[in-house]
């Protein structure tokens, strides 16, 4: 199982760098996103996907599974959360000011 | 336990989450920052007394043991660089006081000033990796904020770039973290430190730690800098200087932190890869301060120099080596911050950066100009002032540990910084300006008393080196002996 997931990830992020690379700016945030993804999904697998009852002791069960992953995920999925945001609000005011979504277009002091 | 140690921490958190309901008063978020500023800095230096009184002092988060609960870790180091940051940022809160222009203060720019004040001081002082990551995603979420807060274009668009290399890097800090909580089972900093230790760090380990090392290299701005020149041009210079001094300090300290506690067993690999990076560090910074002859271009590849500087003593991580990095760490802080001050008179005197149009400067400020000669000598480390005893404390390390080629680049890079700054120090400050500028006000007495207080405690750095060096060796020794550290925080409850 943590053979596929790693797979998975690999995609995950093979797919996230490439869109990073790209020139369009809203093509680099989903390339931000689909990292985000991939390292979330990587965290949970670094823990090792042993089946096991939820993390709530209220199952009564045998075995559970790790929840200190389960916990730095939901924290790290907030924060990337409000990153992205910030970060789509800023493309849409470079939208807005700067009249382009070109990364090309954005480098350099000569154009002020 | 010892709830002081969670107060750098808390004072700006507060000060912050009370000031935004003051949106639109600006004399009380004024009033109210100062006050909550100078509490942080009252809890700092109390933290300090303490730490280098009585040794290492800890606070375990809701009364849960190391290693299942967080705890904060006031080592000497961490205590020594919380009080300077805090220092050098209330100067840097103050010198924001009628620079950084009504709209942007009514925006909110008080509240992420201290939020990111909260997520430097809880970098410093966190004794969990994972906890490191959220402190370290504070401090640049406002850093985020503050670099755009005002709008205009060139902030528009390095702040973009500025968000998506610290997305990056941020998403490589969790994949980092997850490798090692895969490996070693745990993110307490000295619970890893023992594991890491026992396995060995042969293999995945070292893999783990390379993987570490990009990361924060990328926050550091070591060797990895390419986007720290741009980025550090767009802000006011309030939040320039707020950056300049504090920001890739926090990288440098997190590198600092995971390769003495965390990953000191194999020095061959990680130490060397350290090296040859911060000597790449030095010489690239050197030519890129050569190039330019515009103000802020050769500050900040000032800036860079001094990172790779720094990162040069890791490097060699003898004593001598690391109690250079403590004190060049507490001189640069300051020293930096002064620097951009001055800078930031000097546009406000002259409305531009271009050092072709300024010119002659002295005639009409000449406190800025000794002030800026003054800063200029301390970071080149000439010998009465505070640069001095962490350069020569470095070299000495650097010649201990036969490495004789990096040291040879950090004395070459020493003299390029003295010369690109005297060079900007003649070329804004002497001649005549080749054109008048357009837009000029003259700057308020009081934040040239404000630099003079700055420059003061840059030369009393200096005066003083023997009180900062007994400071420095202590945060030393417990850099270059990680049981220290570890006995402070697995120690059984008493």
């Amino acid at each position: 199982m943590e053979l596929f997931m790693s797979l998975a990830v690999g995609i995950l992020f093979a797919v996230g760098v490439y869109l990073i690379l790209s020139k369009s700016l809203l093509r680099i945030v989903l390339g931000t996103s689909l990292l985000t993804h991939g390292v979330h999904l990587l965290l949970l697998t670094m823990s090792r996907l042993k089946a096991g009852s939820a993390p709530l002791l209220g199952e009564g069960a045998e075995r559970y599974t790790d929840p200190l992953p389960q916990a730095l995920i939901l924290t790290s999925i907030v924060i990337s959360f409000g990153v992205t945001s910030l970060f789509f609000v800023l493309a849409y005011q470079a939208y807005k000011k700067l009249g382009t979504d070109d990364m090309e277009q954005l480098r350099g002091r000569e154009h002020e | 336990m010892n709830n002081l140690v969670v107060l750098p921490l808390l004072f700006p958190l507060c000060t912050a989450i009370i000031l935004f309901f003051f949106k639109e008063k600006v004399r009380i978020q004024r009033a109210a920052g100062a006050a909550g500023m100078g509490a942080t800095l009252l809890a700092c230096g109390l933290l300090l007394a303490q730490v280098l009184r009585s040794g290492t002092q800890t606070l375990n988060m809701g009364g849960w043991m190391p290693p299942y609960g967080i705890v904060f870790v006031a080592d000497p180091f961490a205590a020594l660089l919380a009080a300077a940051a805090t220092l050098v940022s209330s100067f840097c809160l103050l010198y924001a006081f009628g620079t950084v222009g009504k709209e942007r203060e009514r925006f909110y720019f008080y509240p992420f000033f201290h939020l990111l004040l909260a997520g430097v001081n809880g970098s410093f002082l966190t004794g969990d990796l994972f906890n490191l990551f959220v402190c370290f995603e504070v401090m640049l979420i406002s850093s985020y904020a503050l670099l755009v807060l005002g709008g205009t274009k060139i902030q528009i668009r390095e702040t973009i770039k500025y968000v998506l290399v610290n997305i990056i890097s941020s998403t490589l800090f969790v994949a980092a973290v997850a490798y090692l909580y895969g490996v070693a089972g745990t993110l307490n900093m000295a619970d890893l430190s023992v594991k890491v230790a026992a396995a060995g760090q042969g293999g995945i380990l070292n893999v783990i730690a390379v993987f570490f090392l990009v990361v924060f290299s990328l926050k550091a701005g070591l060797f990895l800098f390419f986007w720290l020149p741009g980025s550090y041009s767009a802000p006011p210079m309030a939040v320039a200087a707020l950056f300049g001094a504090l920001l890739t300090k926090v990288g440098l300290y997190a590198l600092v932190r995971t390769f003495t506690l965390v990953f000191p067993n194999d020095p061959a690999i990680t130490h060397v890869w350290i090296g040859w990076m911060a000597g790449a560090t030095m010489a690239l910074g050197a030519a890129g301060a050569l190039a330019y002859r515009n103000l802020l271009s050769v500050l900040n590849y000032n800036i860079v120099i001094s990172i790779g500087f720094i990162a040069f003593g890791l490097s060699v991580s003898n004593r001598p080596a690391l109690e250079g990095v403590v004190f060049y760490l507490l001189h640069d802080m300051a020293a930096k911050a002064l620097l951009f001050l001055l800078a930031g008179l000097i546009l406000q005197a002259r409305g531009t950066d271009k050092a072709a149009r300024l010119g002659g400067l002295i005639r009409s400020q000449p406190w800025i100009g000794w002030m800026f000669f003054t800063a200029a000598l301390a970071i080149a480390g000439i010998p009465p002032l505070s640069g001095f005893g962490g350069k020569l404390l470095l070299v000495k390390g650097g010649l201990q540990g036969d490495s004789f080629v990096l040291t040879a680049i950090s004395l070459a890079s020493s003299l390029i910084v003295l010369y690109t700054l005297i060079r900007l120090f003649m070329d804004v400050f002497f001649g005549e300006a080749k054109e008048q500028p357009a837009a000029a006000a003259v700057p308020l007495r009081g934040h040239v008393v404000l630099a003079g207080a700055l420059c003061a405690i840059v030369v009393l750095m200096g005066l003083g080196s023997e009180w900062i060096y007994q400071a420095a060796s202590a945060a030393a020794g417990t850099l270059s002996d990680p049981s220290k550290y570890i006995e402070a925080v697995l120690k059984e409850p008493v």
